[in-house]
């Protein structure tokens, strides 16, 4: 068996006196597509948060692509190939739909020793990418003009910009109706399918259900569940902290 | 329009303005031309940092004290032309704004205006105890009256500020349309999303607050000069601080061509107030519009004359 694309072992966090995570362990094998649950202050978006590197944490390691990630910056495990959604759209919001699609490719794509996007080409990209995501008659449009769901695909869509190897998608469907929540599945097994690895976090359970490949419970910063979506749901453990006893 | 063409299109304006003020032979225009000039240096290196990446500085004054006195220094140690002084009054500054940065953009919004705010009053009372640098007391610089070529030193001073305008726009006009311009804008819009893309923030605003704070050190260095005297409470002054916000504020942050308006209209009033009326008087019209422009127009005069033209192109 292959390495990992992501290992995280022994992660801990904590907040002053609250430990947010707790000697998390997780694998992430390239090309899966993995969900992420847990109650409201499991410390879902805490784990992303120490994946990407917006927040440091105190014990235990993430490798990615078989590489420690220990001491990098956020910026600069995107430009390793990790990129990441959040869980409220954060567009830039003087920069055109298309603008803040080009970005990524700027400092990302073309920060990567080898590769060079000429402005023809990133034009090109941008175009792609917004037909992808259905954005293609906003591309000049400011943000503010965008409807909830197209500023969640606007963020999916930057994230994608960056050519990532993994993409880790943040409650990217809080708030959405159902059929705006199967739009984005959609759009999210079309990435997969393309060969980028996807962490799904999310609460719609429907959702997860349909994406998955496997699941990961997270309750209180401990993991307490991780395997196929059928058999994670049914864990006695599992429903006492969703349902309660 | 091309950087190049941009450069010799100012320097073509810059040098009609010369021609114009020497045509009309008053020489107090040279005077006050010259505190125009500087407060458009001031505000377009302000608008650097504060306008292209968002961050507030209020220790403008600092760094325009810093050029004026490493001036003085080198004045009384080792004397050197003015335009080479206004080279090291920039490296000066850019260095303190290198190193204000590391150590305060860590922090942000109000906090980075406090800390920024922070670095001017210790400055000033490093250079209030400096006994070599004239102290409280104050330091004096015997200028020349005349200078070869030119005539009156005034008028040398004023074309050396007038072409700092010129670098201190094009400089600005250049990073808007480059690549760390877009960078800057991201920062500004929302950081988190901006290193999550892959921009290296703290490196862009590094090199903000060294080049604004470069070139604010250089819109100072030639003050002593301007002057013949300078002492801290003048260098360290609350109007070069309070006029390198209101200025591009005034004007609109987003680009150059808002601290250039805003400099221009402000600076001469206040000027204008200054001579008819009181100087007390500038200091006020600076509040009023300051005041009046953020509550009624909060993205300046580009962003009333932009909003204008999209309404025209809408209906």
């Amino acid at each position: 068996m292959t390495a990992p694309l992501l290992e995280i072992s022994g992660l801990g966090k904590r907040f002053g006196g609250f430990v947010a995570l707790d000697g998390i362990n997780l694998a992430v094998a390239e090309g899966e597509r993995v969900g992420l649950i847990g109650p409201n202050g499991s410390g879902k978006s805490t784990l992303v948060n120490c994946i990407c590197g917006t927040l440091v944490n105190e014990s235990g390691t993430v490798r990615f692509n078989g590489e420690s990630l220990a001491g990098l910056k956020a910026h600069e495990r995107t430009h390793r190939g990790l990129a990441r959604s959040f869980q409220l759209p954060r567009p830039f919001t003087s920069l055109t739909v298309a603008g803040n699609l080009r970005v990524p490719m700027v400092y990302t794509v073309n920060a990567r020793p080898g590769t060079h996007l000429s402005a023809a080409d990133i034009d090109a990209r941008c175009a792609e990418l917004l037909r992808l995501v259905g954005l293609d008659n906003k591309a000049t449009h400011l943000p503010r003009d965008l409807t909830q769901v197209e500023m969640r695909k606007l963020e999916l869509a930057r994230a994608l910009a960056a050519e990532p190897k993994l993409l880790i998608a943040d409650e990217a469907m809080a708030g959405l109706s159902q059929a705006e929540v199967n739009d984005i599945v959609g759009l999210l097994i079309n990435f997969n399918e393309r060969g980028i690895t996807i962490i799904l976090i999310e609460h719609i359970m429907r959702a997860v259900m349909s994406f998955s490949q496997r699941l990961v419970v997270l309750v209180s910063g401990k993991k307490i569940a991780d395997g196929t979506p059928d058999v994670v749901i049914q864990d006695p453990e599992v429903e006492r902290a969703y349902l309660g006893q | 329009m091309r950087s190049s063409t941009f450069i010799l299109l100012c320097t073509v304006v810059a040098a009609f303005v010369f021609a114009a003020i020497r045509w009309v032979g008053n020489d107090y225009l040279f005077v006050a031309g010259y505190v125009v000039l500087q407060f458009i240096v001031l505000a377009t290196a302000w608008n650097i940092l504060g306008g292209y990446t968002g961050y507030v500085n209020f220790g403008s004054a600092a760094f325009f004290a810093l050029g004026a006195y490493s001036s003085i220094f080198f004045n009384k140690a080792f004397p050197l032309p003015v335009p080479l002084l206004i080279v090291i009054g920039g490296v000066v500054s850019g260095i303190v704004g290198l190193g204000m940065g590391y150590l305060t953009l860590r922090l942000r919004g109000a906090f980075f205006a406090i800390g920024t705010l922070a670095l001017a009053i210790v400055l000033q009372t490093l250079v209030t105890n400096w006994r070599y640098v004239g102290g409280a007391r104050g330091a004096y610089v015997i200028r020349p009256g005349e200078i070869e070529f030119l005539g009156p030193y005034s008028q040398y001073l004023f074309l050396l500020m007038l072409a700092l305008a010129v670098i201190a726009l094009s400089i600005a006009r250049g990073i808007e349309r480059s690549q760390l311009g877009y960078g800057f804008a991201t920062i500004r819009d929302d950081e988190l999303a901006a290193e999550a893309s892959g921009v290296p923030t703290l490196r862009l605003k590094l090199i903000a607050t060294t080049i604004s704070g470069g070139l604010m050190g250089m819109a100072g260095a030639p003050f002593p000069y301007y002057l013949g005297y300078v002492q801290p409470s003048a260098a360290f002054g609350l109007e070069y601080a309070v006029n390198s916000i209101a200025m591009p504020m005034i004007g609109g942050t987003t680009s150059w061509v808002g601290p250039l308006i805003g400099a221009i209209l402000l600076a001469t009033l206040q000027q204008w107030a200054t001579v008819t009326i009181s100087s007390e008087l500038g200091v006020l019209i600076v509040g009023v519009l300051l005041v009046s422009f953020v509550i009624l127009a909060p993205k300046g005069i580009v962003g009333l004359v932009e909003g204008w033209r999209r309404k025209k192109a809408g209906s």
